[in-house]
């Protein structure tokens, strides 16, 4: 396994009290493989990814877990070997290319320097190497758009050099934090295309984060789904939209749109999520909406194995 | 209003300090000529030069004037001088940077170049020739604290209504039925507001410097009219021969007084901000 | 035959590019943000605008709600033409009230300062003049259609969420009782399972007061789920309309094709149609005599640059504009007319 997450919890320290952001997350990630993260927002899907890579900031702190990237422990890590991991061993693309990428630095350079540090070229043999990768990530023109800066490409344009910056130096992780939402669907497919095609031919795992379970279902082999900061169902991707097996999971793809069916055929998901500041939270996050719960819901969750890598933290599952 | 001001001073003590020391100034500036222990006019030139003490907290001058009944009583003028100007220039230059965002084109020029004719001058010096041309009075000393100031209020107000023009709640307006001075004044104008009070706040502190400053070389209020500036412009010849006083208080309090204003800036800008109100 | 709730005609809005050269007389570059569209909207039924960004579909939003003056082109609004009435003014015309528009970001379109209550009450106050108790009846009412409890109706925006905001802003649009709402990705922001509950509120809403829509988004699941018909929009024009589901199922443009095909489908399985290829070319000054879409389509041939491609009809309510666009399945080449 490329990267190993067991028991990753995240409190985050706010004015209003303390945020139980994450809370006893485990998955895996092998090489060469896409899991992809799925929630809604306030899941915790996206301090999942932050938290990895050490980025969480001032008001948060990783309370307990492991979080093994081929063999090192990313939660141990001093923030010194942070910084080394990050860039050459795991990488990440956001939501905002345009935002992450340096808006006054030509984005040619911005893949050189990756290149000069991590790869430890030269100048000339990292300016070339840039070009070569704006070549990879299919922008054409590569060696004029290399002078270009981030305000004159496109959104699609600015996440392939997103991209590009991130596998530069050919790490092993390559987290996706909605990589494509805000992107037109044209542009999302040839994206998530691109972000594949470097998977395969790198051998590199990919946590791919979205909200989007069409896209999950789509691109990624397996499916973790979050909620309230607790993964409730891991499951090969067939498996699990097939048959989810958690009440939740049933309910989210009860609730997205498909190409067939009509509006009377889709349902919401009732109830909101538990204040994650409270102290008394309850073993299972969401029985508090669930249909299914039973008495047992208020007793320590159990990770139930159905079998085929398909697991679910749930008492009464479907 | 009151429980958001609550919740921010319980938030920043410095906020709270900052608006005591605001209702000691308008307090002195209300009830000073009434309450100030000695007559601010009268000399006593038996008294004249005593270092602070009991009687006077703050001495007395070359005259054997109270100094603290004389910054008592200045806190009126200054305080004054002060106000109006910022009014005068909140209305005049605040309207302007408002029209000339939300309608742009030649208003915006107009307005635009006026302010940038008035940036050109160094500020001191264009006020000290508003008044010298003028006359050294108290209006003409606002009117030219007002002018100096106008550029400053012109780019706030312009640089929040352009970003507030594009926003969707502008549109929404039209939507709703609002025409454009419905949507300018009831619309934009709230929300620019809360900025246009912590200018304010921040440009009194300016105004109180920029009066006394004109008095203290002779442009602006006369003596023997008590005034922080003229007091401390008398009082500066005495500090070589010792009497340190004369010119220490009325300049204290003059620092305490722009100090007030500008940490009441920053405060004022999360009472009347709705987010930061839970 | 009865008119129409909305006919459009011809439609055009450019934008200058850059600024002119004070020097030159010259018209400076423009963008052909709107190109003569042309659409008629029934009273009672959805329209759905889809297309991808930059493609035209929120400025022809803005077109139809009377908040932009078009370049060329007219509204006719139940028989009345609206493009003589400057936007500036419109704020005053009766059709105000007729026509409302619900905005993509529920929060940003809510003044900061202004409660929920507030901003439900704003257009019943600037539209129908109402004050009071009467007032104070038509926002509960507004919100009680919208499923807003009375008890959120005190917040400010920040103090909502993102679901409630959608509904604050719906309750607002729906409050003057329009004829026409235009949706501008209007559950774009939100989960899941709060946009099943926007689109079901949405679906109710028509159902119960009889408006006509027209729902722009990005999103043709979405658009299939809420309205009758469906136009696509590619860099300005129309490039198909007919009826959602049939063009959902059987698309005769290559670009509505490749949109449909791209977007990700939960059955998992990637339908083998070829990607679009680059980026839609610029939309200033674009050459009127060449088919846009040329270049990233898979079909394109010499006749596509010679040839700006027509809206043809396909069946009875549905056009599409290639020339390889067939009556029936298939691409099927059309011999050159005349």
């Amino acid at each position: 396994m490329t990267l190993q997450v067991e028991g990753l919890s995240v409190a985050f320290r706010t004015r209003a009290g303390i945020v139980r952001a994450l809370d006893g997350v485990g998955f895996a990630v092998a090489a060469g493989e896409t899991l992809a993260l799925v929630g809604e927002s306030g899941s915790g899907k996206s301090v999942t990814a932050y938290a990895l890579l050490g980025l969480l900031g001032a008001a948060g702190q990783i309370t307990a877990g492991s979080a093994l990237l081929e063999g090192t422990d990313l939660v141990a890590a001093t923030p010194r070997a942070m910084a080394r991991i990050r860039g050459r061993r795991a990488a990440m693309i956001f939501q905002n290319p345009r935002a992450a990428l340096n808006p006054i630095r030509q984005v040619g350079r911005q893949i050189a320097d990756v290149l000069r540090r991590h790869a430890g070229l030269g100048r000339r043999a990292a300016r070339d190497g840039a070009v070569e990768m704006l070549r990879g990530v299919g922008i054409p023109d590569p060696a004029r758009r290399a002078g270009a800066y981030p305000f004159q490409l496109s959104g699609g344009m600015c996440q392939r050099v997103m991209i590009a910056v991130a596998v530069a130096a050919k790490p092993a992780l390559l987290i996706a934090d909605e990589p494509t939402t805000g992107l037109d669907v044209t542009t999302q497919a040839l994206v998530m295309d691109l972000i594949a095609g470097l998977a395969s031919s790198n051998g590199m795992a990919t946590l791919l984060i979205t909200h989007d379970l069409a896209l999950a279902a789509e691109r990624a082999q397996r499916i973790a789904v979050m909620h309230a900061g607790h993964v409730v169902e891991v499951a090969e991707t067939r498996a699990l939209i097939d048959r989810p097996r958690h009440p939740y999971t049933q309910r989210l793809l009860a609730a997205t749109p498909r190409a067939v069916g009509s509006l009377d055929a889709l349902h919401s998901i009732s109830g909101n999520l538990p204040d994650l500041r409270r102290d008394d939270l309850p073993p299972c996050r969401y029985a508090g909406r669930c249909a299914r719960a039973v008495a047992s819901c208020a007793s320590v969750l159990p990770w139930a194995d159905l079998g085929g890598g398909h697991r679910v933290l749930c008492w009464n599952p479907l | 209003m009151i429980a958001s001001f609550r919740h921010v001073v319980g938030e920043n003590p410095v906020t709270g300090f900052a608006f005591a020391l605001f209702s000691l100034l308008v307090l002195a500036a209300l009830v000073g000529p009434s309450q100030a222990p000695f007559d601010p006019l009268a000399s006593d030139t038996m008294a004249s030069l005593r270092p602070p003490n009991g009687l006077h907290w703050f001495g007395t001058d070359q005259l054997g004037r109270d100094i603290f009944s004389r910054c008592l009583v200045a806190a009126r003028l200054d305080l004054g001088i002060a106000a109006a100007s910022v009014a005068l220039v909140f209305l005049v230059g605040g309207f302007a940077g408002l029209a000339a965002g939300f309608y742009g084109g030649w208003i915006d020029m107009a307005v635009g170049r006026v302010a940038d004719t008035v940036m050109a001058f160094p500020l001191f010096v264009l006020a000290m020739g508003i008044v010298a041309a003028l006359g050294n009075t108290v209006p003409n000393i606002v009117l030219a604290t007002a002018i100096i100031n106008f550029p400053l209020y012109v780019r706030v107000a312009r640089a929040e209504t352009v970003v507030r023009r594009e926003a969707g709640f502008v549109d929404a307006a039209r939507i709703s039925g609002h025409r454009d001075m419905s949507v300018l004044l009831r619309q934009v104008m709230p929300n620019i507001l809360p900025l246009m009070a912590v200018q304010m706040s921040l440009t009194m502190g300016y105004a109180i410097l920029n009066a006394a400053g004109l008095s203290f070389i002779g442009l602006g209020v006369r003596p023997p009219m008590p005034e922080w500036g003229i007091m401390v412009a008398e009082g500066a010849g005495f500090i070589v021969s010792g009497e340190w006083w004369v010119a220490l208080f009325p300049g204290a309090v003059l620092m305490v007084a722009v100090f007030c204003f500008n940490l009441l800036g920053d405060g004022l800008r999360d009472v009347l901000d709705p987010r930061r109100r839970t | 035959m009865t008119i129409p709730l909305l006919d459009v005609a011809e439609l055009s809005r450019r934008f200058p590019a850059g600024r002119r050269s004070w020097l030159s007389r010259a018209p400076g570059p423009q963008v052909h943000a709107v190109s003569d569209v042309t659409i008629t909207l029934g009273r009672g039924e959805a329209l759905g605008l889809v297309g991808e960004s930059g493609c035209g579909k929120s400025t022809l939003a803005r077109l139809l709600s009377r908040l932009l003056d078009p370049s060329e082109g007219s509204i006719r609004f139940d028989g009345r033409e609206l493009s003589f009435v400057p936007a500036r003014h419109f704020a005053a015309d009766p059709a105000r009230r007729r026509i409302q528009l619900v905005f993509q970001d529920a929060g940003e379109s809510i003044n900061p300062r202004f409660t929920a209550w507030d901003a439900i009450a704003d257009p019943l106050r600037t539209l129908l003049g109402l004050r009071g108790e009467d007032l104070a009846a038509s926002v509960a009412e507004a919100a009680a259609l919208c499923g807003l409890p009375e008890a959120l109706l005190g917040r400010f925006p920040h103090q909502l969420s993102g679901g409630q905001r959608a509904r604050v802003g719906i309750a607002r649009a729906v409050g003057p009782r329009p004829d026409l709402m235009i949706l501008d990705e209007p559950t774009a922001a939100l989960d899941v399972s709060v946009q099943v509950t926007i689109l079901k509120l949405l679906a109710e809403l028509r159902a119960r007061l009889g408006m006509s829509y027209v729902f722009v988004s990005h999103d043709l699941n979405v658009v299939r789920l809420l309205c009758d018909r469906v136009a696509v929009m590619y860099l300005g024009r129309i490039v198909e309309t007919g009826p959602a589901e049939a063009v959902f199922r059987d698309p005769r443009h290559p670009y509505t094709r490749a949109l449909i095909a791209a977007a990700p489908a939960l059955d998992g399985i990637r339908r083998p149609v070829p990607l679009l290829p680059a980026e839609p070319r610029s939309p200033v000054d674009l050459s009127p005599s060449l088919c846009a879409f040329h270049g990233r389509c898979p079909d394109g041939v010499e006749r596509c640059l010679q040839e700006r491609p027509v809206l043809r009809r396909m069946e009875e309510g549905w056009e599409a504009a290639c020339h390889f666009a067939g009556s029936k399945h298939g691409a099927l080449p059309q011999t050159l007319p005349g």
